[in-house]
């Protein structure tokens, strides 16, 4: 059954308790907390390197309540498809009653760089495992460096006059491994967010999220805009909010109209050096308005 | 909490069992801290729903208002900024 407000979610146990290290307004803790509500007590958690293990797991505590095993970068994927393989062998073998959710947490990093070859493993193979990406669009942990993620112009400490390139499309490589289930989401639409978590739970093959979540250190912004960044990230078209599902790309949260990039731009650090240079702005505008007319999205309006 | 063993001490299989809300109190980070108005606070969840610690609860007792663990909370600003009308003030810590 679909979540129909917000009460319903809020309602749901918490499997992830508070005292963790992750900083003020950091959007990596909402993620680990909706996706532990929805999952639930029986569910193993896969946590690749990252803020999120760091911050978490800081020896001799643990923010977690359910099972959790930290892995290397490049093989969250791999070992959660081992943990399944396990799983279904001793549900086969009758010695156990009730099955688990097999859910990994990675960063960008961690999946569109170093992990994406153990994720293609995982995909192709047609493991049952949930695979989210929290996706703060740099290596935040290690002092933001640019990884495959980044989006154009933005700067980080190893593009200081910023990035020159696209931001990978993870979607598209997960739907071109035909996986059953994908799906973006956003910290902002936590209604939509936790729908899309019920969902990939729920399907009998590899599933896939990537989760746009804002990083008050690495964008260079204040703590309190973490929840209306990722919010004027999908108004002004930059991070539509899709599911793809039995082959069909359907989008979610619908954007009547929208919002010029300028203002999801200019409240962060990270872009303050194109701010003048309307060439550049311009050159993000048509990369929302290519996805706007990808996914059907409304016209900008000012 | 005694002493902890050390990193050759453990054995294989070692498992973490203390929780972070059990020793690591954060509110020592916090510069603002959130106040709420509870004469014009309509208990809608947001608040509750987006702080990322999480310390904002619905208290289980009485009539159910919104509680911050002041011992948590880091002082975000998430809540004041995402109330949908305005009641909770940052106020700065004493």
């Amino acid at each position: 059954m679909p979540f129909k407000n917000l009460k319903e979610i809020i309602a749901r146990q918490d499997f992830f308790s508070p005292g963790h290290g992750l900083c003020a307004g950091c959007g990596a803790a909402q993620i680990a907390r909706i996706v532990m509500k929805i999952a639930g007590k029986d569910s193993i958690m896969v946590n690749a390197t990252g803020c999120l293990e760091v911050s978490t797991t800081t020896y001799p505590w643990t923010a977690w309540k359910v099972p959790y095993i930290h892995v290397a970068f490049e093989n969250a994927a791999a070992v959660a498809s081992g943990i399944r393989a396990a799983y279904d062998a001793l549900i086969m073998k009758k010695k156990l009653g009730k099955d688990v959710n097999v859910v990994v947490l990675a960063g960008d990093g961690g999946t569109a760089d170093i992990g994406l070859q153990a994720l293609s493993g995982a995909f192709e193979r047609g493991d049952r495992i949930t695979y989210i990406c929290y996706d703060n669009e740099a290596y935040m942990n290690t002092g933001i460096q640019r990884s495959g993620a980044t989006p154009y112009d933005a700067w980080t400490t190893t593009s200081p006059a910023g990035q020159k390139t696209l931001k990978k499309d993870l979607m598209g490589i997960a739907i071109a491994h035909r996986v059953k289930y994908a799906a973006t989401a956003t910290i902002s639409y936590l209604l939509d967010a936790a729908n899309k978590v019920e969902k990939a739970l729920s399907i009998s093959g590899p599933s896939f999220i990537h989760w746009l979540q804002p990083c008050t250190i690495g964008w260079r912004y204040d703590p309190k805009l973490t929840v209306k960044l990722s919010r004027l990230a999908v108004k002004t078209g930059l991070w539509p909010l899709y599911e793809h599902y039995d082959g069909i790309n359907k989008l979610t949260v619908q954007v009547p109209k929208r919002t010029p990039v300028l203002e999801y731009l200019k409240l962060q650090g990270r872009f303050r050096h194109i701010m003048d240079n309307q060439e550049e702005l311009a050159k993000i505008q048509s990369y929302a308005d290519e996805l706007a007319a990808k996914f059907g999205l409304g016209p900008v309006v000012e | 909490m005694g002493r902890l063993p050390k990193w050759n001490e453990m054995q294989e299989g070692f498992i973490t069992k203390t929780l972070s809300e059990s020793i690591n109190k954060t509110g020592t980070w916090r510069t603002f801290k959130p106040i709420i108005d509870y004469s014009r606070c309509t208990k809608c969840g947001w608040c509750v729903i987006y702080c990322p610690e999480p310390c904002i609860s619905f208290e289980s007792s009485g009539d159910g208002k919104v509680v911050i663990d002041y011992d948590f909370c880091k002082g975000c600003g998430i809540c004041a900024e995402e109330c949908p009308i305005k009641c909770i003030d940052m106020v700065m810590e004493e």
